[in-house]
């Protein structure tokens, strides 16, 4: 079977992102005052052949550990959906 | 007394340290591929070089830190063996666990390039056992990712071991947070491991290696470990 994993990418609470407060304020320059907080991240799209779900999802956990994020900064979620 | 020189897709200062070892120290250096799954056998340094291995995609240094040589250098560290890690060698030290922590983007968003001052915090390391302590020393910057990141627990660890070798300084010898280029925490520029064997810093001594260059603070950096390797400063 195939499925497609997508991997969201966030920094940790406490890990500074520059990126997220220089978009807070260009966002507030524009007017949107609404704005509080912004957080960048990244998206990862795995296609990948598994027997099952639950082995897709395992091997994609561990290219997570192997690779994809640092525990140190980041927090990794994997959402899966079968593709045929 | 031999030195390798680790080279990266993407390395752009393997040339300079290579240079700044065999022509400027006398410490014969030679060039090795990140394929290699060893070192070559009479290794005594690595230097895992500048620049941006991979692309710098992904995270800096995460893809570097899994080439086969790491294998070998990470065996060289744990006999003891000397580990430098500059600038980019520096993300990959800590992306490959040799060294703890994070570097992240410049807390300006910006990539600096400049002159800096930095204080040596110890000179009781293979590196910098030729600089007194208290030393302020200028080396030049290049870097987009260099804010020195670890959490608050695990940062007074690192203080309290006297793992922090260089920290940014000013001319008046005061050195932390405050005179940070980048954000980094404490001031952080450099730091060595636990055993001391590993070393990684964010500035580049090799850019500071001959007068023509604007400065020669980085030859203390070559004359300590060639010392330590004769013997001379242990």
């Amino acid at each position: 079977m195939k499925f497609r994993a997508r991997i969201l990418v966030s920094l940790k609470e406490g890990v500074l992102d520059t990126q997220g407060k220089a978009v807070l304020v260009s966002l507030k320059n524009l007017g949107f005052d609404v704005v509080e907080e912004v957080r960048i991240g990244k998206s990862i799209e795995i296609v990948l052949s598994a027997g099952s779900a639950e082995e897709a999802e395992k091997k994609v956990e561990s290219m997570c550990e192997a690779l994809l994020v640092n525990p140190l900064i980041e927090t990794g979620r994997v959402s899966l959906e079968a593709i045929g | 007394m031999n030195a390798s020189v680790v080279v990266f897709p993407g390395s752009n200062c393997d040339r300079d340290v290579l240079y700044a070892l065999g022509k400027i120290a006398g410490i014969p250096a030679v060039p090795v591929w990140h394929k290699d799954p060893v070192l070559p056998e009479d290794t005594d340094l690595v230097v895992l070089p500048g620049g941006f291995s991979y692309g710098d995609y992904l995270r800096c240094g995460a893809m570097a830190a899994r080439s086969p040589i790491i294998q070998g250098v990470r065996e060289h560290a744990r006999r003891g063996g000397l580990v430098l890690g500059i600038c980019n060698g520096f993300q990959v030290l800590t992306e490959a666990g040799l060294l703890p922590g994070a570097l992240l983007a410049n807390s300006n968003l910006e990539f600096i390039c400049s002159p800096c001052l930095l204080r040596v915090e110890r000179s009781d390391t293979p590196f910098t056992n030729a600089y007194p302590e208290g030393t302020l020393v200028q080396f030049p910057i290049a870097h987009h990712e260099g804010l020195y990141f670890l959490p608050e627990r695990e940062l007074q660890k690192l203080e309290d071991n006297r793992q922090v070798v260089f920290r940014y300084a000013a001319a008046d010898g005061s050195a932390g947070a405050q005179h940070s280029p980048n954000g980094s925490l404490n001031g952080i520029a450099g730091i060595v491991n636990s055993s001391g064997n590993v070393l990684g810093l964010m500035p580049h001594p090799e850019r500071a290696s001959e007068k023509l260059l604007g400065g020669t603070d980085g030859l203390g950096m070559w004359y300590s470990i060639k010392s330590w390797l004769e013997g001379g400063a242990r």
